[in-house]
Formats: structure tokens, C-alpha cells, sequence
């Protein structure tokens, strides 16, 4: 017998008889829509990220501003991020991933710009999904600096209406807040191995 | 210290292994401390949500659901994660566990594998085995260097040096970083900021040409076929991300039903864990994804006879927060390495002697580790019944004949009120004579540190008697 | 009200003052006290420590000698745990692994199961009696003392029982009640634990008397006294002058207690409050 046929069996007779299990679902589905892009910047800036709540037209200046305050000028920009958001800033030099950038072109340049799939206000959570303007996995981790441009009606109230939205397909990546670690005496430090300055710009 | 397979052999007993560990005022200071610090933190991080005990007993349904039907999940994550591109592979045993993942890395010819902090790799012993074929596993999540740069046992589930402070920390670094890579600065100081960007140097060029990963993972949805992995530092996404070829071991209780049953334990795990409202990194991935090479190693160990238990299967509910951990007294007190196991504090007293059997005396003596004050049910994200299934297991492991004789004689005593009755009256007649500070046999572990009572000239049953009730 | 009194082995051979406190107080409040003496122990040494098949036979024991009461009250908060939220356990998983188990029971195990159910309801620890039963959170008691609370886990978390005995301490007359830090935590007792692994509840009893001493607390107050007969046993080696009453000794005292009951010796029940209650 091969050991999956051993495991499934063992499971099987582990179980046999055991009584059906009906699961109470009585938690929130939905979270408070009152307050919910406040909420939002207010969780992102518990994590030490810096935020920016802006109008949409607005953002293009906001990115530049950044941008230079930081002295970011080699910026990893992924496929399918709107053109607009870098108009105010055109002597950065733009990284794009075709042909795939290496690890250490990533490792050399001075950020990433990304907008995001889903954001989740009660928790203060981005959620890359790979798709446009958020490019693969490794373009958010390796350069030290995290630009992402929030839109209003990309923010959830709650973590279940984050997960009703994405697309388990694609791989995810959930960030809260810039990479961090508590394995020191059980305190939170930022800035281990992912981006150590994360800078979210929300788009209203 | 040499690492045994997962398992810290030929320790003795708990309490042994406890009273060593108590004499270690800084081990006392560090551990008190660090769980202070984090119960504080999931407590405020709890009491946020209006809706916990709601998420709570969802979480524990879902996985008491899982396991029922685990014969059918497992087929159904299988079948997912191979239309997704992934490979699938059945390990019943640490053995073939390690097997599968040596002849996965073989095949590869890379002689070295970046890993994420994984309690299943540790608890197969992966690392050795590795080793012992030549390839080299790098620990790349910050506690877990400083247990391998120290040559030292993990301590806690989640903060594997958590009995470590900051400037033990800092020696450890500027000592043994320079044996495995890029040494740690000279002037480095014990601020934690420092030591995490030490870290950071250390492990990047590792991160950058690695070949090969190994994760575990904290949930697979039977669904979807998706694996979940929750971390802070980012050497999760780091080594999941930059390999060609990825392997996560999974324990077959990870399985959870539907990719909608993430929005109750994206909820319970980071609150109860760390305290925070989320982790800072979650990955999730279908199979083999951006070009990569994926493999699935599903791992039983153990599992499937913990199931056939009917009080003890509760343990398989466990998402390994450690909530448990941080708020137990006598892990508070004694750390994590008194347990013997990869699995400390008192999910590991309920886990490890189901897993690896009551043989050894450490097993055998971890049941009763607790004093069932039940503080870890309290804060359980699964509701896990700890205290029911420690109480379970210490009447399924054998006694020592002293005490077998001693508690049935006090039965045999307690089954009738005149035997009851004699007893209390030969104790009031002797009063006089028994030492109140230092007594014989089995009695001197109470009066080492206490005075026992003074037996009352008449119990409460002969005053009863005597006056009617108190009428006379 | 037929009122049983489980008074406990514990407190039976060790503590009748906290016993005859229990009655003192039930009858000032107009309760018909009784005390069934077929009573020995609920079996939680036994169950707690691996021995099921004798802690079930004590269990059986209990259940047969108080059914029938409208309500049974324990002056400890862990064997009221134990009949409460145990007993259906026991009932219920255990049958079902060791099918056995019951084999010497009379009834069975579905006899045992029966009894359970009807039992268990009514059992109360004192605090949950005195505030859900008689609805009572004044007891008419005087004692003028500094007093630190100690909740005992199973009063914590296996029965709930909240802030009801800090609700009936607040009442009392002259008693100034300090809070104590790390209330919740363990004192270390434990049963068996306390002699299993002595030196790790020596450790958590050190902590537990620190943080009593710190409260500058005359007495330390519980509604167990399995913990109190460590912490208190740990207090008097250490000649911390702090000594231990139990809940129902100082809720059963009153200004006619002349000095006030100051040792564990508690004042004889009152005749004359036994006179009106007969």
C-alpha cells in the first residue's frame, strides 16, 4: 500500500463514526463603512508606514513629492500601473520588468511603485495580487522602499470582504505595514528583510 | 548540544528538567518579560473585535469539520494543487518526510536550501537529515538564526529565542555570524533595531542566490489548492519567492475546506500570535506559480493516530499561535527547553506525548506539566479544551506504584463516610504528633517550601454530629 | 429551601471552621441548612491526577447522596468546578474511549449521564449561591481588616464566577479591600502538581506572595482552600504575618464576634441565629 493509501485509511478508520459538524458562521461579515478610509490610514500608520490621504487628482504630486523627499530616482515600475500617477515625475528612471529583472537589479534599485488589489480598513492591510500596476512577487520585496497608491473603492471595511474579493488563483501577498519582526524580547522592530520604509498613498 | 530528530533524546523528566531551568534567574527575567509584554498586547488586540467568541467558535467548527472529513479534503487539496502545476507527495512518517525532500533537493544539485521557520520541518528534524546528505539548510527567520548561530534549542513556537535577551544576542552575533557568512558588524550594540539589520545583512546575499526553498505552511485550502504562510520579516516571501524550486512539508491537519474559511483564521492567528491586528506579510500561492517548481509534502507523523482519540483530536485543531504558551505560568517560569519537544507550553504537553507516544519518561511526565489553572483554553483561538485532554492523557499513562498505592488507598478511604470518618478521627487523636514543617516521604516536596495545616481537634462531620448541627 | 452542604473532604478534615462559617451565614440569611452525611468527596484528586475509574466511582457517590436538593453549595470554588463542568465530561467523552469504565457503576453509564443532568445544575460554589440564588450581595457581616482577593482559576475560568465574592466583600462593614496584582494568575496549587513538580509551584507561589505582600493586606482572602492551604502554607514559612481566611469565615463574622474571628478557629456557630433558624 502506498503511503497515501496508508494515510487516507488511518484517516478513515480514525474517524469512522464520528458524528457531522455544523459550522456557526455568527462572526461579522461586513465591517462599519462610517470612518473606513480614516480607520484605514489610521491602522497603516500604527504599523509606522507613512501615509498620505489625498484627492485623486492629487496623487501624481503627492508621488513626486515623495518621490524626491526619499531621493528615489531608479524605481522598479510594474506593467499596468497608471501612467498618470509618475507624470509628476519625470527624471526618475524607470525600471520595468521586461525582461525580468534580476535580483540584484532589483537589490540596486531605489524602490517599487505599486497600486494594489484590495485594501482592508480594520486591519490596515494592502493586498498585492500580481495583476496590473502590481507586477510579480519579488518587485515589492527586494527594493528597500514601498511606494503603493490606495484607491478609495479598493478599501474594505473587514477581513471577510477582503477575501470575497481576491481571486485565490493569483498568488497574494498581504502587507501590514513595512517588514518587521518581535522575535527580540517579544517587541515589535521594523525593517527585517522586505521593504523597511513603506509609504501608502490614498487616493480619494 | 547535537540536535536529535525533532526530538531532544535521553532528557529526563519534566519536573527534573524544570527545577534545572528555574535556578536561571536570567531565563526567569527574560521569559517573564517577554510574555508580559505579549499578553498585554493579544489581550488589547482581542477585545478590538466585538465578534471574537463568534470567530472563535467558527474557527474551532471549521477545523473539528476539516478533521471529519479529512479522507475527502486531503483528495480534494491533492487534485487542486496537481491542476495548478504543483507535485503532491504522501509522507506517513518523519522518515519518508525527509527522504522525499533530500531526493527533491538531489534532483535540484543544489547543495544549499533557504528555509522558512516551519514546526513541522523541525519537528521531522529536516535540517539534520539535510545535513547528513550534505546540503545545507539556512535558517533565515531572525529567531531561528540566533538558535542556530547559537547552537542552541528553539524555546517557544512562534519566538524560537525567546529566552534569549538583547545582549545575549548581540554576543551570539559578533561570535558565530562570521562561521556561516558575512560576520556582524564590530560596533555593533544591543538595540534591537541593530541586531534586526545585522540579521538583514547577514541572510540577503543568501536570499538573493538561493535555488532551492523549503516552508511549511499554515494553512492549505482543499478548495483551491492554496497554501497560506503567515510571517513578519519578510524571509517568508524571501525564500518563497526567489527559489526555482519550492518544497512545503504540511502537516495533514492544515487543510482547511474553502478559500472563505481565511476570513476567520486571518482573523484568530495574527490577533492571538503576535498581538497585532495582522501579520506583516501573508503569502498565499496555487501550485506552481511565476515560473517556479513546486512540491507538496503531505506529512502524517503521528497525526492520524492523535485522531483516532476522541478527547485527544482536539490538539490537531492547534494553528501553532502559542497564545498558550504565553500565558501559562509554568512556561512562564521555566521556558521552553524543560519540555523536550519543538513543541513547548501546554500544547505541547497535550501534543507531544500523543505524537511520539508516553515510552520515554519526559513524555510520559508532560501531562503533567499544568497545574489546570486553565488559562490556556481561556485565550485558545480554537478553543482547544488543553486541561480536558491533559486530565485525559494522565489517565492513559501509566503511575508509579507509591502513588497507584497511595490514591487507592485515599479511594478505598473516600468511598465510604465511616472509613472517611475513621481516617479524620485517627488524624485529630495523632495532631500532636505530626510535623508542621517537615514532613516524611513523599510529603517533604510540600513542606520544602510550606507548613501544612494543623489537623483540627474534631472534623466538621463529628461537630456536626456532636451538635446537632451547631443546635447544641 | 432544602439547602445541602457539600462542605468537601478537604474542608471536612482540615478546615470545619470554614464549614460551620457556611452554615453560620446560611441560616442569618434564612436558609434551611442540612448536611448530608453520606458525603465524603467529588473525585477531582482522583480524576486530575489519572485515576478515572476510582474518581468516577466517587462521583457516582456524590451524586447519589445529593440528589434531591434544591440546591447542594461548596465553600470551594474548584470542587464545584469539578461536579459542574467536569461531571458531563466525564459523562460524556470518557464513556465513549473506555467503554469499561463504568462497568462498576450502578446505573451505567447511562445512569451516570441521568444523574448528571440532573444534578449538576444546582450545585453552586458560595459566591454564586449567596448572589444568583438569594440575591443577596450584603450578608450583614463586620469585619474590620485590610483584605487582598485571590480568585482561585477554577472560580475564574472553569465556573465563572466573576466579581461576585469581590461584590460580597465590598459589603461588608470595616473591610477595606485592596487589589491584588496578578489576581488571575495561578497560585501554583494545582492538586497533585503542587507535589509533582513542587519546585515550579514553589516558583509560582513566590510570585503569588510577592504580589500579596506588595498589597500591605493583613489577609489574604479566597473561596478555596486548596489554594489557601498553599499560599497560606507558603505565607507562614516565609513569617510573612499575613494570614488566610477563607470567604465564608469572613462573611459569616459580625460585630458580636468580639475581636473579630483573627485565627482560622472561627467562632462557634451563633445559637441564638440557630435558634431562629430552627
Amino acid at each position: 500500500m502506498s503511503s497515501r493509501e496508508q494515510i487516507l485509511a488511518r484517516v478513515r478508520a480514525a474517524v469512522a463514526g464520528a458524528p457531522e459538524v455544523r459550522i456557526p458562521r455568527d462572526y461579522r461579515t461586513t465591517g462599519a463603512e462610517a470612518g473606513r478610509v480614516e480607520r484605514f490610514a489610521e491602522r497603516v500608520r500604527d504599523y509606522k508606514a507613512v501615509v498620505h490621504v489625498v484627492p485623486a487628482a492629487e496623487v501624481a504630486a503627492t508621488v513626486a513629492d515623495a518621490l524626491s523627499r526619499r531621493g528615489a530616482r531608479r524605481l522598479v515600475v510594474p506593467d499596468g500601473l497608471p501612467e498618470r500617477w509618475l507624470s509628476a515625475a519625470p527624471s526618475v528612471e524607470r525600471l520595468v520588468d521586461d525582461p525580468p529583472l534580476t535580483a540584484a537589479l532589483l537589490d540596486a534599485a531605489d524602490g517599487v511603485i505599486t497600486g494594489c488589489a484590495v485594501a482592508v480598513a480594520e486591519t490596515g492591510t494592502i493586498v498585492l495580487g500580481t495583476g496590473p500596476g502590481q507586477g510579480r512577487r519579488a518587485l515589492t520585496l527586494v527594493p528597500d522602499y514601498h511606494l503603493c497608491v490606495v484607491l478609495d473603492e479598493q478599501i474594505v471595511p473587514s477581513v471577510p470582504e477582503a477575501v470575497a474579493r481576491l481571486d485565490p488563483a493569483r498568488p497574494l501577498t498581504w502587507i501590514s505595514g513595512p517588514s518587521a519582526t518581535s522575535d527580540i524580547e517579544l517587541n515589535r522592530v521594523e525593517g527585517v528583510h522586505g521593504p523597511r520604509t513603506l509609504e501608502v498613498v490614498i487616493a480619494l | 548540544m547535537s540536535a536529535g530528530p525533532g526530538t531532544f533524546l535521553g532528557m529526563p523528566a519534566f519536573p527534573k528538567n524544570a527545577e534545572e531551568a528555574l535556578e536561571d534567574s536570567q531565563l526567569r527575567f527574560n521569559l517573564r518579560k517577554a510574555t508580559h509584554t505579549i499578553r498585554a498586547r493579544r489581550q488589547a488586540v482581542v477585545d478590538e473585535l466585538p465578534d471574537w467568541a463568534a470567530l472563535r467558535a467558527a474557527g474551532k467548527a471549521i477545523k473539528d469539520e476539516t478533521l471529519r472529513n479529512l479522507d475527502r479534503y486531503l483528495i480534494q487539496a491533492e487534485e487542486a494543487v496537481t491542476r495548478a502545476g504543483g507535485h503532491v507527495h504522501w509522507a506517513a512518517d518523519a522518515a519518508e518526510a525527509n527522504r522525499i525532500v533530500i531526493d527533491l533537493v538531489r534532483a535540484t544539485g543544489e547543495t544549499q536550501v533557504v528555509k522558512v521557520k516551519s514546526m513541522a520541518t523541525q519537528e521531522i528534524g529536516l535540517n539534520e537529515a539535510l545535513e547528513s546528505e550534505g546540503i545545507t539548510a539556512n535558517e533565515t527567520d531572525l529567531a531561528e538564526l540566533i538558535v542556530q548561530l547559537g547552537d542552541d534549542w528553539p524555546s517557544h513556537i512562534l519566538v524560537p529565542a525567546i529566552h534569549r535577551n538583547r545582549s545575549e544576542i548581540r554576543e551570539i552575533f559578533l561570535e558565530h555570524m562570521g562561521e556561516w557568512g558575512r560576520p556582524a558588524p564590530a560596533d555593533l550594540t544591543d538595540d534591537p533595531k541593530a541586531l534586526a539589520e545585522a540579521a538583514r545583512l547577514h541572510l540577503r546575499e543568501r536570499f538573493l542566490s538561493a535555488k532551492v526553498g523549503v516552508s511549511g505552511a499554515n494553512f492549505l485550502i482543499a478548495e483551491t489548492g492554496t497554501l497560506v504562510v503567515l510571517e513578519s520579516e519578510g524571509n517568508g516571501r524571501m525564500c518563497l519567492t526567489m527559489p526555482r524550486t519550492l518544497i512545503s512539508v504540511v502537516g495533514i491537519e492544515k487543510v482547511l475546506p474553502t478559500w472563505r474559511d481565511l476570513e476567520v483564521f486571518l482573523q484568530l492567528l495574527p490577533r492571538s500570535s503576535t498581538g497585532e491586528r495582522m501579520n506583516p506579510y501573508t503569502s498565499t500561492w496555487t501550485g506552481a506559480v511565476e515560473g517556479q517548481e513546486f512540491h507538496l509534502v503531505l506529512l502524517d507523523n503521528g497525526r492520524t493516530k492523535v485522531l483516532a482519540d476522541e478527547i485527544g483530536r482536539q490538539a490537531l485543531r492547534c494553528i501553532r499561535c502559542s497564545a498558550c504558551l504565553n500565558v501559562c505560568p509554568v512556561y512562564e517560569r521555566v521556558g521552553g527547553h524543560a519540555y523536550g519537544s519543538v513543541y513547548p507550553g501546554p500544547i505541547g504537553a497535550i501534543l507531544t506525548p500523543q505524537l511520539r507516544g508516553t515510552a520515554s519518561e519526559l513524555d510520559a511526565s508532560l501531562p503533567y506539566a499544568s497545574s489546570l489553572c486553565g488559562a490556556c483554553y481561556d485565550v485558545c483561538p480554537v478553543a482547544i479544551d488543553i486541561p480536558e485532554v491533559l486530565v485525559h492523557l494522565r489517565a492513559k499513562t501509566p503511575h508509579a506504584p507509591a502513588e497507584r498505592l497511595g490514591l487507592k488507598v485515599a479511594a478505598w478511604t473516600l468511598d465510604r463516610p465511616s472509613r472517611l470518618r475513621r481516617a479524620q478521627r485517627l488524624a485529630s487523636r495523632l495532631r500532636g504528633l505530626l510535623p508542621r514543617r517537615r514532613l516524611p516521604g513523599p510529603g517533604a516536596a510540600w513542606t520544602d517550601t510550606r507548613d501544612v495545616p494543623a489537623v483540627p481537634e474534631e472534623s466538621f462531620r463529628d461537630w456536626w454530629n456532636r451538635t446537632e448541627g451547631g443546635a447544641r | 429551601m432544602r439547602v445541602a452542604l457539600f462542605v468537601t473532604c478537604l474542608n471536612d478534615t482540615l478546615f470545619p471552621g470554614t464549614g460551620k462559617a457556611v452554615v453560620t451565614l446560611l441560616r442569618r440569611l434564612g436558609c434551611e441548612v442540612e448536611f448530608p452525611e453520606g458525603q465524603t468527596c467529588c473525585g477531582q484528586m482522583h480524576v486530575n491526577t489519572g485515576y478515572r475509574d476510582e474518581g468516577v466511582r466517587l462521583a457516582r457517590h456524590f451524586l447519589d447522596v445529593f440528589a434531591g436538593y434544591d440546591a447542594v453549595v461548596a465553600p470551594s470554588g474548584s470542587c464545584a468546578a469539578m461536579v459542574r463542568e467536569q461531571y458531563p465530561k466525564l459523562a460524556d467523552g470518557m464513556g465513549a474511549t473506555r467503554p469499561g469504565a463504568f462497568a462498576s457503576v450502578h446505573g451505567g453509564r447511562s445512569g451516570f449521564a441521568r444523574a448528571v443532568a440532573e444534578v449538576t445544575p444546582r450545585v453552586y460554589d458560595l459566591s454564586e449561591f449567596l448572589v444568583d440564588v438569594l440575591g443577596v450581595t450584603d450578608v450583614g457581616a463586620y469585619f474590620p481588616h485590610r483584605v487582598t482577593y485571590h480568585p482561585t482559576c477554577h472560580s475564574l475560568r472553569g465556573l465563572r464566577v466573576g466579581d461576585r465574592p469581590t461584590r460580597l466583600l465590598r459589603n461588608v462593614r470595616g473591610l477595606e479591600l485592596v487589589p491584588l496584582p496578578g489576581a488571575d494568575e495561578c497560585c501554583g496549587f494545582g492538586g497533585t502538581f503542587a507535589v509533582k513538580n513542587a519546585a515550579v509551584s514553589a516558583a509560582m507561589c513566590a510570585d503569588k506572595v510577592a504580589n500579596i505582600e506588595s498589597t500591605g493586606a493583613e489577609v489574604l482572602c479566597a473561596a478555596d482552600n486548596s489554594c489557601l492551604m498553599h499560599i497560606g502554607g507558603t505565607l507562614s514559612r516565609q513569617r510573612t504575618g499575613v494570614r488566610v481566611m477563607h470567604l465564608a469565615e469572613i462573611l459569616a463574622a459580625t460585630e458580636r464576634d468580639v475581636g473579630g474571628p483573627m485565627s482560622r478557629e472561627v467562632p462557634a456557630v451563633d445559637p441564638a441565629v440557630n435558634g431562629e433558624a430552627r
